[in-house]
């Protein structure tokens, strides 16, 4: 089952203005870990927005699980797609991690021994279930970013957005956040979206999408992605690092397979170079 | 700095910082009432023995709590020095134009600078020992008899504690402005009334811009987890009373009576 | 300009049950000419440090006052900026600031006036010795610019906020180096940009060190940002300095400071790695030397 859907969907800021969004086409399957990709401006913050009706679409249908997004049911939508936004120090409503986590709950109306049930859930979750009494102030980025998706946990949502959640944080912060929702799309079943410029980032996803102008360019498993890297240039992306350094590789004669981290790229390189040599 | 300058709260396990915050208001209330009720030495002297035990029981250091005065010193000072002078009594100690110094005014005075400073250090003793977020919550629930007429308590409560997690944010925002237009060449420190104006815009502006943008995503954040203002939401705290409670209600009970019966039976100084 | 630091402190909130060292007897000397790089995670001393070397942090002075009072030596802290002794109270700190630009992190934020024209001159006019005359602002800020990349004329009278992030960052940046400083010093310059903006904005800096500024610090946790522009980099860490190297031998430390909880360049990573498999690849660990290296040592091989 598709757990977001867009059909035809634009949107633009002003009536009749520039389109953010044209005629889009596209699905979030249940379960799946999907990158979304573009440079700043491509569109891609608006889709989130669109996903949960933050924003109202100027044309076309949005499905959630398959049951069309309206003003009526829009509280309803909201309980199953939680999105985490950009910026870790805007998104808190309480000086108290326990306190901030209970927000989504309360407004969902649970009785109050449900509420403590979702906040042990929720700090579990982000594995930050020693710091429920900490003051969020204090916190690193990575660690109110995790609180962020805390709160959004804790009205357990089957779908979790990201929008451009780690484009504020350290390498440490964004390993956390990538871990976190790694865990939460492979051990919870949480639908995951990954709003990114980040490619490294989209190598986790099981499928990832490239906006630009407000359309779907490419798509497919990241690292066919990254294989049309000509491409990805003239949409404003470069290729993530090791993307680029197994492709140098391979064009100086060693051939090596496009892989994800260090090791492996190391054990491909020590595997060609002795087969080299034999 | 952003610790320091909003709440003083000074953060330790005490006694008194684990009263429940509405019985602290409630007890402040009550302090300042008996401060203004004893109009004798012997009622001022409970009130300052109920203090110096609060004190003592709180593990803020008596430095610190008296530091709050060093901010009002003048004031006090001056309304002191100017009833001094001025109070019409009968025993006059000493005259000199328009002054005159007499007994009564000096009682009189000696007793404002007591009941000042029992009044200072009582509230700031309150901030210190308790968090900004317990003091919301007291107050919200102080004022909870007041949704029977419409009045918005709970979103009052929201906006306070929003304020209460946004302010140290924005202090530090604001610094960070000011030494970001500081670097380049900004003068803050020196100038005329009107130069000075003008050299806060290149702050203000950015600090304008940057809390909308905030807001506008705190919004949505707020939205996104299902935030709808009016609906029926449930509450995950409830502020319970314990033994401490009872116990510091006791003690302020007691005071107020001694004040009461020390005012029947020794009659008024002032 | 040099910039000489010996034995640098810095306690936030001192004398509060808040207060935290952020710098402990930090020695760093960074030479005139240098594109120097500052890495450390959030909370390490890198920005802390930065901020000294405009005066936006002083040297504490009470240090001073507690020496004296107890007629001890005088504290050995030393923070020199070209001629500029920063432990001095009475060095005239608008003059060095005007040789020392500064750009903070989202320099973008603290822009405010109502034409692109007016916030670069900002900076300008307030250092100005002498009231300015208007050609002398205009060349000044078509100049600046210029450098970082914008058409004089189409942005000039444009509101900043109506333009794209990466359009803004460059404006805020040509309103710091808009007096020619000396030594430009960047916060997290690329934070928040996209693969291009980044890459832009990287240009721009080696720009600046070709004609400008003729030392640049930038301030990073991103190590291969620091390993393909930096001459030399310092690591913080916990308000310390670890290490003051060019990427090159830093890098040979790669274990070391993946236990700081530090990150190191991939090809560093993909170094140590195949070191463990019994292949030894000797590179400066820019990309560009890696990939010669490697495929040397695999041609190499063939040969055999």
């Amino acid at each position: 089952m598709n757990a977001i859907e867009f059909e035809n969907v634009s949107f633009s800021y002003e009536e009749g203005g520039a389109f953010q969004i044209k005629n889009l086409n596209f699905h979030v399957e249940e379960g799946e870990f999907l990158a979304i990709l573009g440079h700043n401006g491509s569109g891609k913050s608006t889709l989130a927005r669109l996903s949960n009706g933050l924003l109202e679409a100027d044309s076309g249908v949005i499905r959630v699980f398959g049951e069309e997004l309206t003003e009526k049911n829009l509280f309803d939508i909201r309980k199953q797609v939680g999105i985490v936004f950009q910026n870790p120090d805007n998104q808190t409503v309480a000086s108290i991690v326990e306190d901030d986590i209970a927000f989504g709950a309360e407004n969902i109306a649970l009785p109050r021994e449900e509420i403590g049930v979702r906040i042990d859930f929720a700090l579990k979750a982000v594995g930050m279930e020693e710091y429920r009494h900490a003051t969020v102030s204090r916190l690193s980025g990575g660690q109110k970013q995790r609180i962020a998706i805390a709160g959004v946990l804790a009205v357990m949502p089957k779908v979790l957005i990201l929008d451009e959640s780690t484009a504020m944080l350290d390498p440490r912060g964004r390993r956390e956040i990538i871990d976190c929702v790694t865990r939460l799309n492979r051990e919870e079943g949480i639908t995951v979206v990954l709003i990114t410029h980040f490619m490294e980032e989209a190598l986790r996803a099981t499928r990832a999408i490239v906006m630009n102008r407000g359309e779907i360019v490419m798509q497919g498993a990241p690292q066919d992605i990254f294989e049309r890297h000509e491409e990805l240039l003239t949409y404003n992306l470069t290729l993530p690092l090791i993307g680029r350094i197994c492709k140098e590789l391979r064009a100086g004669g060693l051939p090596v397979c496009d892989t994800l981290d260090a090791k492996s790229l190391a054990k491909e390189i020590a595997q060609c170079v002795s087969k080299q040599s034999t | 700095m952003k610790d320091v300058a909003f709440g003083q709260y000074y953060p330790t396990k005490s006694f008194v910082h684990n009263l429940d915050p509405r019985l602290k208001i409630l007890f402040l209330i009550a302090y300042i009432v008996a401060i203004f009720l004893a109009n004798n030495f012997a009622g001022l002297a409970c009130c300052l023995f109920v203090l110096i035990l609060a004190i003592g029981f709180s593990r803020v250091p008596v430095l610190r709590v008296f530091k709050a005065i060093k901010g009002i010193l003048f004031l006090i000072i001056f309304t002191t020095v100017l009833n001094l002078l001025f109070y019409n009594g009968e025993t006059v100690y000493a005259e000199w134009w328009i002054f005159t110094i007499t007994k009564e005014g000096i009682i009189f005075s000696a007793f404002l600078v007591v009941r000042l400073v029992l009044l200072i250090t009582c509230s700031s003793l309150l901030t210190y020992t308790t968090t900004p977020v317990a003091l919301t919550d007291g107050i919200e629930s102080l004022l909870y008899p007041l949704t029977w007429i419409r009045f918005p308590v709970r979103e009052l409560a929201q906006i306070m504690s929003i304020a209460l997690r946004y302010i140290p944010i924005l202090i530090d925002e604001t610094e960070r402005i000011m030494n970001a237009q500081k670097a380049r060449g900004a003068n803050f420190e020196t100038g005329g009334l009107v130069s000075r104006v003008k050299a806060v815009i290149p702050v203000l502006i950015p600090l304008l811009l940057s809390s909308f943008r905030r807001a506008e995503e705190l919004g949505d954040a707020m939205e996104a987890r299902c935030y709808t203002g009016g609906k029926k939401r449930t509450k995950f705290k409830k502020l319970r009373f314990t033994w401490r409670d009872v116990l510091a209600f006791l003690l302020i009970a007691a005071l107020i009576t001694g004040v009461v019966l020390l005012k029947i039976y020794l009659g008024a100084t002032v | 300009m040099r910039i000489q630091a010996e034995h640098l402190n810095y306690t936030y909130n001192q004398g509060s049950p808040f207060a935290k060292a952020a710098l402990k007897d930090v020695s760093l000397t960074v030479e005139e000419g240098e594109f120097f790089g500052i890495i450390g995670h959030t909370g390490s001393g890198k920005s802390t440090f930065v901020q000294h070397l405009n005066a936006l942090l002083r040297v504490p002075t009470s240090l001073k006052k507690y020496h004296k009072k107890r007629k001890s030596p005088p504290s050995d802290t030393v923070l020199k900026v070209g001629e500029f002794d920063l432990t001095d109270k009475k060095t005239d700190f608008n003059a060095l600031r005007s040789k020392v630009g500064m750009v903070m992190q989202y320099p973008e934020y603290q822009l405010f006036a109502e034409t692109v024209f007016d916030d670069v001159a900002f900076g300008y006019k307030n250092f100005a010795p002498q009231k300015p005359t208007k050609e002398q602002v205009e060349n000044a800020v078509r100049d600046a610019l210029t450098i970082v990349g914008l058409d004089y004329n189409e942005v000039k009278d444009m509101s900043p906020f109506d333009l794209s992030g990466g359009q803004k960052r460059r404006v805020a940046i040509a309103g710091v180096i808009v007096t020619k400083p000396e030594i430009l010093v960047l916060d997290e310059p690329a934070a928040g940009l996209d693969p291009l903006g980044k890459q832009e904005i990287m240009e721009l800096l080696h720009r600046l060190h070709a004609s400008w500024c003729k030392s640049i610090l930038i301030v990073s946790h991103d190590m291969d940002e620091i390993a393909e522009n930096c001459t030399r980099v310092a690591v913080f860490s916990e308000g310390e300095v670890k290490y003051v190297l060019p990427p090159k031998e830093l890098f040979t430390h790669s274990e070391e400071l993946l236990s700081l909880g530090l990150d190191v360049p991939l090809t560093a990573k993909v170094c140590l790695e195949l070191k463990k498999l019994g292949i030894d690849v000797k590179c400066d660990f820019t990309t560009e030397d890696f990939l010669k290296q490697t495929l040397a040592l695999a041609g190499k091989g063939v040969a055999k």
